[in-house]
């Protein structure tokens, strides 16, 4: 076997080992079937353990032979000939191994290794202990597939499945509403946020007529490459794949959701919204950071993007009263500085820093339960309360510091912002249309026309008829 | 090409004959067990014929010792790329909804309708070549869900109203087209037939008898009546041949309204069924949508679309009737907590939801794609709008999960579990929607052929014969 085939293979590894395990826990899952604990901690294990050591071997072999730049080509998924009608159609099924992507797949494969050990702890004896690690699984392989996606199409496939299992997963905890709505919110703004790389995709596709990135951003190997579309077409993709990356990393305006996904598991918050999910956005900006580099107006974007994130997340997080909400917002203001540096041009900082800051939140996020306890100790160590002043009293005006406050408790009116001008006017509209369907329909019928609105929801009375 | 076994008449006849024979049976248990037979036979025969269709190859194939022709004199029925795979996609529907229904809906669900609707649905999809004989059957099988609302004293005004004004225009546009006798049609003597389609596959402002029609009749019967695409397939065969490019695609436009229009109003609905409706009408218009694009990629995608909204919406509607089948008509104004009760339901129900939308490694997700790209090609400025259609439709399928689902926890004296026949239902549902994901090659390239024939219909090539004629008229 020589090195390419070596390669691949393990390329091969690399994703199917995910794949396994979302296959054997879903489809254990939809048959109502139930692993055992253990297993289920072992299935995770094996499988992460293989993807890591795969991904870490990749990374050997690339550094020993000097290769930058490795296509894992597993065919098309639909491949439809050309015809007098059209010039065929392929949907290619490609992974590719970069100083980009291998980062970020053993960054993902490690610390998703490390919480799914944390978490088959942590969820002992919890009653949807199976139903979190279907998510977890789900989560592990749409992260694996959007690190390594070839083409904007496969990684389109990651980041919907990493976006679906993060809404259920802030939603775990289903018996109380509130986890629902904000899991709810979660997807709303994903969705916004897949949307906008679904329509890059189609306009890139359209504009060079490939959806492959070596082929898009040119032949040279990540970082450096140079597009082959022109900076006025690279200023309209990038400016959709801009509103994808601040719907996944949360960045202003899509802030809102990121201390609500704090209601789902800490194992999940951890390594979601901590560590891996949150830098997607500045994954994806990296990914397509040649883009960037054809049109400075777009880099100047995302560099103010990633500043006011920053300077907001850093104020909002201020007055937090707990410590996961805390924590977020300065995992915020984290993605705000690597955004702003990924608009400078820079390329290897960023993602350093992404490196970095992933493990190290993880790290506070699964010690975020003990906190108390910690604090115990360090102030039994140091014999005496542990108290924080707060910064710039005597540099602002009262005003501006009650201002300031409520800016930042009200986190930063980002939410009301949208709600007041956005959802509140889109479904006021809407409601008001199905009111004139109503009306047009009684009209038709010559009476009321949908009783069924008006009836009350049955209980127990249908049930004792079964 | 002539077909092995005469497939295609045992599966129309089979469901008609069964009608009857249902019709005699007093019991409901044993016209259920009946039905479920029948339908089973029916599916059987249906997958059978695709699968000859398949071996015998090329475009078009016909049954042997062709009994309609005996009677007829004409060869009334035909199996080609776009109905081989649609056949038994309805028969599977039929099948699976009478397979489904309970023992508290068996006295109002009428078995006898639903045999001579599925048989009726068959006939026309089997219909090619002869437009009156579509027509026919259209018309004939607005008439079921027609008797069902009468037996059961509900309003049928506004059903009777857009479904008379459905056949009248279909009659009388195709009485117009056919004054033509072959010549080029122009655009406003197509646009009767254009509005028939249009009412049965509810497009703005058409659609209200849609949501009346899920407002009153049983659920079964709505579902059965939409969920095939009718409207669709008289596209296909009425409209596509005869109407010019441009008032097709504005056509599309109104389509593509109608499936932003739609996706929008399931987020504001209060009752499971007419949410229901709204993402159906959604997804219907993107497929007519692509029809009328005449857009390789966009035909290709819409039909790719077709067949999984059957499936995905399908299954949906399935499983919303198992739960009104325990909780009555289900009210979305909180949450009802019902995961824990039936959690197989629960999942089948995000997965088949999310399926409709094209989400990733489900089979609507390469003909969503295609379908997009087709609509950004032909429509460069709101072509786009079908990705918000998706988006909001995917919001409001997740929504309804939630509600019905989560947010609190159901507690009954009694199980609401799911039995095996809802459970096989929704599972082989799943199974072919997560199989048609993961290799979707197959279908999507007999769509692509179907797709293609489409188009070679609206431009066929020229005849060798009269190429040279053509040349010697030149010189």
């Amino acid at each position: 076997m020589n090195l390419d085939e070596l390669l691949y293979w393990l390329g091969v590894i690399v994703v199917s080992a995910p794949t396994v395990m979302v296959v054997l826990l879903g489809a254990v899952s939809l048959l109502s079937g139930k692993f055992s604990e253990r297993a289920i901690g072992r299935i995770v294990q094996i499988c992460v353990i293989v993807g890591l050591l795969s991904s870490l071997l990749i990374l050997g072999l690339m550094l020993t032979n000097d290769r930058r730049h490795v296509a894992v080509n597993l065919g098309n998924l639909v491949h439809l000939h050309g015809s007098q009608f059209d010039q065929g159609y392929h949907f290619a099924i490609k992974f590719i191994f970069d100083r980009l992507s291998v980062p970020f797949a053993i960054l993902s494969f490690l610390l998703c290794g490390v919480i799914g050990a944390f978490a088959t702890r942590y969820m002992h004896r919890e009653q949807g202990f199976n139903r979190f690690f279907t998510l977890y699984a789900i989560f592990v392989l749409g992260m694996i597939v959007t690190s390594l996606a070839g083409t904007i199409e496969t990684l389109f496939v990651g980041w919907e499945l990493v976006g679906l299992s993060s809404a259920l997963l802030v939603a775990f905890f289903h018996e109380r509403s509130a986890p629902v709505r904000n899991g709810l919110r979660v997807w709303i703004v994903y969705r916004i946020s897949d949307a906008a790389l679904l329509t890059a995709s189609v306009v890139m596709h359209h504009m060079t007529g490939f959806g492959d990135f070596d082929k898009m951003m040119g032949i040279e190997s990540w970082p450096d490459q140079t597009p082959i579309i022109n900076p006025h077409q690279a200023l309209i993709v990038g400016s959709l794949l801009l509103v994808s990356a601040a719907g996944k990393s949360a960045l202003v305006p899509f802030s809102g959701w990121l201390p609500r996904a704090m209601e789902g598991p800490t194992p999940s918050s951890a390594v979601f919204y901590g560590a891996l999910s949150v830098h997607l956005g500045a994954f994806l900006l990296l990914r397509t950071s040649p883009l960037l580099d054809s049109s400075p107006l777009l880099s100047a974007i995302v560099v103010v993007l990633g500043l006011l994130t920053a300077i907001f997340a850093a104020v909002a997080g201020r007055v937090q009263t707990d410590i996961k909400s805390a924590l977020s917002f300065a995992s915020l203001t984290q993605v705000g500085i690597i955004t702003a540096e990924i608009g400078l041009g820079l390329r290897y900082i960023p993602l350093i820093h992404i490196l970095g800051h992933a493990c190290l939140r993880t790290l506070q996020f699964v010690r975020a339960p003990t906190l108390l306890h910690d604090y115990r100790l360090m102030e039994n160590a140091l014999g005496e309360r542990i108290s924080a002043r707060p910064a710039g009293e005597k540099l602002f005006s009262e005003r501006v510091r009650v201002w300031s406050y409520r800016f930042a408790l009200e986190r930063g009116y980002l939410d009301a912002l949208l709600v007041k001008f956005i959802v509140t006017p889109l479904l006021g509209t809407l409601r008001f249309c199905d009111r004139c369907e109503r009306r047009w329909t009684d009209f038709l019928a010559g009476g009321q026309s949908r009783e069924s609105e008006s009836r009350e929801l049955q209980t127990s009375p249908v049930e004792e008829l079964i | 090409m002539t077909l092995h076994f005469p497939g295609l008449e045992f599966a129309v006849m089979l469901p008609l004959l069964g009608a009857i024979f249902v019709n005699l049976l007093r019991d409901p248990l044993r016209a259920r067990h009946a039905s479920v037979i029948i339908t089973g036979i029916t599916l059987f025969i249906a997958l059978a014929t695709w699968i000859d269709f398949a071996y015998v190859g090329g475009k078009i194939a016909r049954d042997p010792n062709d009994l309609v022709r005996w009677l007829t004199g004409h060869e009334l029925f035909d199996i080609d790329q776009l109905s081989a795979p649609l056949l038994p996609l309805v028969a599977l529907l039929y099948f699976l909804t009478t397979l489904t229904t309970l023992h508290i809906k068996i006295r109002r669900f009428s078995f006898a309708l639903n045999l001579l609707s599925e048989g009726l649905v068959l006939a026309t999809f089997s219909c090619k070549e002869y437009s009156w004989a579509i027509i026919a059957l259209m018309a004939l099988s607005t008439i079921p869900p027609l008797v069902e609302l009468r037996s059961r004293n509900k309003p049928l005004r506004v059903y009777l109203i857009h479904m008379s004004l459905f056949v009248a225009l279909m009659v009388g546009g195709q009485l117009l087209i056919d004054s033509y006798h072959g010549e080029a049609v122009p655009a406003w003597a197509v646009a009767p037939l254009m509005a028939a389609v249009l009412i049965r596959s509810g497009i703005l402002p058409f659609h209200c008898w849609v949501t009346d029609l899920f407002e009153h009749a049983s659920f079964g019967t709505a579902l059965l009546f939409v969920t095939p695409i009718t409207g669709a397939y008289a596209a296909v065969h009425l409209i596509l041949p005869v109407a010019d490019t441009e008032l097709l695609r504005a056509m599309g436009l109104l389509s593509l309204a109608t499936a932003v229009y739609t996706a929008g109003m399931a987020l504001v609905q209060r009752e499971a069924r007419r949410l229901f409706c709204y993402l159906f009408l959604s997804h219907s218009a993107l497929v007519l949508m692509g029809l009328e694009m005449i857009q390789p990629y966009g035909l290709t995608g819409a039909l790719c679309v077709w067949l999984s909204v059957g499936l995905s919406l399908g299954g949906f509607g399935l499983t919303l009737r198992a739960l009104e089948s325990r909780r009555g008509r289900l009210l979305l104004h909180d949450f009802q907590g019902l995961y824990d009760q039936t959690p197989t339901l629960a999942v089948c129900f995000a997965l088949l939801g999310l399926a409709s939308v094209g989400f990733p490694c489900t089979i609507g997700f390469i003909g969503m794609e295609m379908l997009v790209d087709g609509a950004v090609e032909t429509y460069p400025s709101v072509g786009i709008a079908v990705v918000i259609a998706a988006a909001l439709n995917g919001i409001a399928v997740i929504h309804t999960y939630f509600l019905i689902f989560t947010g609190t926890r159901h507690r009954s004296m009694i199980s609401l579990r799911i039995g095996w026949r809802e459970r096989t239902a929704v599972l082989v549902l799943v199974a072919l929607i997560l199989l048609g994901g993961i290799i979707p090659q197959p279908g999507v390239h007999s769509r692509h052929l179907a797709s293609q024939e489409i188009l070679e219909a609206r431009n066929p090539k020229p005849i060798p014969g009269d190429v040279v004629k053509a040349e010697a008229d030149e010189d």
